[in-house]
């Protein structure tokens, strides 16, 4: 119970002054690469990678300053001329598959992809059922109707 | 017939995403992001010092013994309350070599005044270089490093007073 | 005082919510045509309960405008220094305030459906309002024994500890409410389902009576959507309108079900057929509604929208859903085989047309509902993955352009049976329009697939549109077509402003002097300085941006940076410049350490198109709902005068011929 109140009051003290980092965002975290062609490859690449800190957003979108360092190392890759495959393989290496918006097939990602294949499989299987046969039936029935 | 049994399947379905649901609601929801560099080795890197009074870290001190590798900010509340902890690791003969985050001289040498020092050198990540490639994904964090440099364990979060033996252990297993 | 009025207001309308359950089961007990005596308490229940459950809102809603600290959720999510708009909307800025509301409309539409639903026969209307009333009761217990928005504090507190400042918008005022009576009109939807699926009542007149409830959910979780996403938009600071996020996809979902009811609804009642379907896409549309009140409230999955979770109301949720869902389905099950087979229809038909968007509809809702859901999956066996847009975009997209296609030609078909080689014309120009426009745009540039694909389908689908009007006086068309138009119109537009957002919007981050100036499209945009200011509970810097348009007059912009003290969390405003043809973007951030100012600046093209769209769409429902309900009403006084006169004759005595009917 002391433990905690004294936790409280460290929090209550120490709050105004050590709630965030004061230091400023590196080089790449709110600047663009000059060539605008890499640039595009970089911004394509952050919206897909997933801010750590954050609650479901993308590095390309949150004022985290992980998302900042983050950022500054997909720029900084890309500028020194690695393909952003690489880059999402050097994080997910690190940090799983979680890290990636971008699910690829892989043993723990394959129902995302067969899924969608078994729905279009019922999709088209219903279609024929509902509309396929009815065409023929319809004619006979349109005749006698 | 087979109608019929086309007719259950949106329960079926149903019952399946309610068995998972609240199996999931009883689980503790995990917010940590485990490092998949687990058993790999350290990757090079060479930070500067973070203040005046202790040296910088690179990769080539983790040589010669098990250490530990502790992630940390002055900025950071949970790091005040694992400063005791620390200390009692230290005390213990664990040699504990930091890396201050996003951090500035003046408040990692204030912070050490505050609440004590209990490393041997403390490198200075400005843009959380070393962190992310270590795959930690916040502060504090501690990593279990071999006599090999290779990263053998991790633990998240602020250390407790009970999970000095588990850290004790596995340094123990990382001889 | 006025707690403890809402507190016992709330338990009598749970006390009436029993007992409309219970006597509107005994309908069911009647012969067919005879009325049992216990079923007619049911209706005043309904209405009685109503009253009560908005009399319990407006207590909550009267606590927090005058900021009563001993009231335990008053005291944690408010505080007196906020500006009263934000003090009334918090209300629901909570997880109490906001299931109370939810409970509030629930009521509120139950009532409705009571006092002035009168074509349906006596026993289905029982044991929808049987349906409804369980509905409710679940979620009176809900409030009651697990999130009691009236508690009292022991000591009242002496200053609330405020509301999350990403709350704190006049957004917060449009959006949970229009979403929630939303959610809930889908559950009349749902009820009315149970009854005709009970008492084996599922025909076009059932539909008609569907008809507008269905409709009206569908307005208001357009609107909603569009309100939230517009919100999100300005709100978060980074010019994203659409994250894929769970509790963005928990609104989607029951969005999706309900169009694809309410198509199912008009075949129903035009035509008596699709009947099974229609039953099972009513059941649908509510489960994912409640589905996504528990995925937002129970915080199984991680999102950027989630403002109050706790795992242990989420159980409670999942009981109820697993009552309720599970319980219609089971029935579902069980008496669905009972139901007739509708009548039948010809592929090229305008049925055959809806069938298709039906199914396609379902199988994007397939989709979202197992990318929102995945990360759970994988999480019970310890495995974390994320599912973003790069998933859902082209996944979904498989799905939906086949049936924006089909939209296209869809309301050109005849019902029954069409020949295709009747609408020769239209088919050549609408696939004239969409390979032209791709052929057009990728002319000038290289654009990503799915943008490109986007603008040929909006241009074919904003002429496709427009056709069912051709050759017709426009006078004469029925208001309830103008709806159609203008909501498919309203599509149209809508993935235009999607499509030209993804392909052609510019960025610009810069650290820039005040003084100094960077060039984004035709804009130039100069800061001219950086002031603090300070509001009713914030502080904050604000940069003055001057924005010339290819040299001309300069329009100012200020972004500002805010610093909220209670709770201490900081938020950027962006600031708007909005054009016919688009939106300039601004946003302030930190100062670095050489003294340049980090200024991020977006023009998003046709970005506005996205949400004038949804507004269309919804307009387009309204006009629906306006045109069937007069048609409805005229029909109901022709056929109360024709009632009177057959009286009037009879009165006359038996000498008088009989009228021709």
């Amino acid at each position: 119970m002391i433990r905690l109140l004294l936790a409280v009051l460290l929090g209550v003290l120490a709050l105004p002054t050590l709630a965030q980092d004061t230091m400023p965002p590196a080089p790449y975290a709110y600047n663009q690469l000059e060539d605008p062609r890499l640039e595009a490859e970089a911004s394509a690449l952050m919206h897909t990678l997933r801010c750590l800190k954050c609650q479901s957003q993308s590095i390309a979108d949150s004022d985290a300053p992980m998302a900042g360092d983050m950022r500054h190392q997909v720029r900084s890759r890309i500028l020194a001329g690695e393909s952003p495959a690489e880059i999402r393989g050097w994080l997910i290496a690190r940090y799983g598959d979680y890290v990636s918006y971008e699910p690829e097939v892989s043993k723990s990602t394959w129902p995302l992809f067969a899924v969608p294949v078994l729905v279009i499989l019922v999709v088209a299987g219903v279609l024929l059922r509902r509309l396929g046969k009815r065409r023929n039936e319809g004619d006979g029935a349109g005749e006698t109707a | 017939m087979g109608k019929r049994l086309w007719l259950w399947a949106p329960l079926a379905l149903f019952a399946f995403f309610a068995g998972l649901a609240g199996y999931m609601l009883t689980q503790d929801k995990d917010e940590f992001v485990e490092s998949e560099m687990i058993g790999q080795p350290l990757p090079d890197f060479a930070l500067p010092a973070a203040f005046d009074g202790l040296p910088g870290a690179s990769k080539a001190d983790f040589a010669g013994s098990p250490k530990l590798l502790n992630i940390w900010a002055s900025w950071c509340l949970p790091c005040i309350a694992e400063a005791p902890q620390l200390e009692a690791l230290k005390a213990q003969g664990v040699e504990i070599i930091g890396i201050a985050i996003r951090d500035r001289p003046a408040d990692v040498a204030n912070f050490l005044g505050r609440y004590g020092n209990p490393y041997s050198r403390i490198g200075s990540d400005r843009i959380s270089e070393v962190q992310l490639a270590i795959g930690s994904s916040g502060v504090p964090e501690t990593f279990v490093i071999d006599a090999k440099g290779v990263i053998r364990y991790q633990h998240i979060g602020d250390i407790r007073e009970s999970d000095v033996p588990k850290l004790l252990a596995e340094l123990e297993k990382a001889q | 005082m006025t707690a403890e009025i809402g507190l016992a207001a709330l338990w009598l309308a749970a006390a009436l919510a029993v007992l409309q359950m219970v006597s509107g089961a005994f309908a069911l007990k009647a012969a067919p045509g005879e009325v049992n005596a216990l079923a007619m308490h049911a209706r005043p229940a309904a209405v009685v309960q109503a009253f009560l459950a908005v009399l319990a809102f407006a207590m909550l809603l009267y606590a927090f405008a005058t900021t009563d600290l001993s009231l335990k959720l008053v005291a944690s999510n408010s505080h007196s220094m906020k500006p009263l708009i934000y003090k009334l909307t918090g209300t629901w800025g909570n997880h109490e305030g906001s299931m109370l509301l939810w409970v509030g409309v629930l009521a509120l539409s139950g009532g409705l459906l009571a006092g002035f639903e009168k074509r349906l026969p006596e026993r289905t209307m029982g044991a929808t309002l049987a349906v409804q009333g369980f509905v409710a009761l679940g979620f009176y217990a809900f409030l009651l024994l697990a999130s009691n928005p009236f508690e009292r504090l022991p000591v009242p507190a002496p200053e609330g500890s405020g509301l999350n400042p990403l709350l704190q918008d006049i957004g917060l005022a449009i959006h949970p409410p229009t979403l929630y009576a939303g959610y809930v009109g889908l559950s009349v939807a749902f009820s009315l389902a149970m009854g005709a699926l009970l008492t084996r009542e599922v025909n076009p007149a059932f539909a008609r009576v569907l008809r507008p409830w269905v409709l009206g959910a569908w307005v208001l979780l357009t609107l909603g959507i569009t309100a939230g996403s517009y919100w999100a938009y300005y709100e978060l600071g980074w010019g994203g309108w659409w994250f894929w996020d769970p509790v963005e996809n928990a609104s989607l979902m029951p969005w999706l079900a309900a169009t694809a009811l309410m198509h199912s609804v008009s075949v129903l009642a035009a035509r008596d057929a699709l009947r099974t379907w229609t039953i099972m896409l009513g059941v649908l549309a509510f489960s994912m509604s409640m589905l996504g009140t528990f995925l937002v409230r129970s915080g199984v999955l991680t999102s950027v929208h989630a403002f109050a979770v706790d795992p242990e109301r989420g159980a409670f949720i999942l009981g109820l859903l697993g009552l309720y869902i599970g319980g219609a389905f089971t029935i579902f099950a069980l008496r669905a085989g009972a139901v007739a087979e509708g009548k039948r229809f010809a592929a090229v038909s305008r049925e055959g047309a809806l069938v298709f968007n039906n199914v396609m509809l379902s199988a994007i809702l397939a989709i979202v509902l197992l990318g929102t859901l995945y990360p759970l999956l994988t999480e019970a066996f310890d495995v974390r993955v994320s599912v973003g847009p790069p998933y859902f975009n082209p996944a979904s997209a498989i799905f939906a352009i086949p049936m924006l296609l089909v939209m296209a030609v869809g309301p050109l078909l005849r019902w029954r049976s069409d020949k295709p080689a009747r609408l020769q014309f239209e088919l050549a120009l609408i696939a004239a329009l969409v390979i032209g426009v791709i052929a057009l745009v990728s002319f000038f540039g290289q654009f990503p697939l799915l943008p490109l694909l986007g603008l040929g389908l909006a241009a074919a689908l904003a002429v496709a549109a427009l056709l069912p009007l051709r050759g017709r006086s426009l006078k004469r068309v029925p208001v309830a077509t103008w709806g159609m138009v203008i909501a498919h119109f309203g599509i149209a537009v809508a993935l235009f402003g999607m499509a030209c957002e993804g392909a052609f919007s510019k960025e610009r981050l810069a650290a820039v002097v005040p003084g100094g100036t960077e060039q984004i499209g035709d804009f130039a945009v100069t800061l001219e300085g950086v002031t603090p200011v300070a509001g009713p509970n914030w502080t904050a810097i604000e940069a003055r941006l001057a924005v010339r348009q290819n040299g001309g007059a300069p329009v100012i912009l200020t972004p500002q940076a805010r610093n909220f003290w209670s709770p201490p969390q900081s938020t950027s405003e962006s600031a708007l410049l909005t054009k016919w043809n688009g939106q300039l973007y601004a946003v302030i951030g930190q100062q670095a350490e050489d003294g340049r100012w980090q200024i991020r600046v977006w023009w998003k093209p046709f970005v506005t198109f996205i949400w004038y769209g949804g507004i269309l769409v919804a307009l387009g429902g309204l006009l629906s709902i306006a045109g069937r309900v007069s048609v409805d009403v005229r029909r109901r006084k022709a056929t109360a005068q024709g009632d009177q006169r057959r009286a009037d004759l009879d009165a006359l005595g038996a000498a008088a011929p009989v009228p021709a009917e």
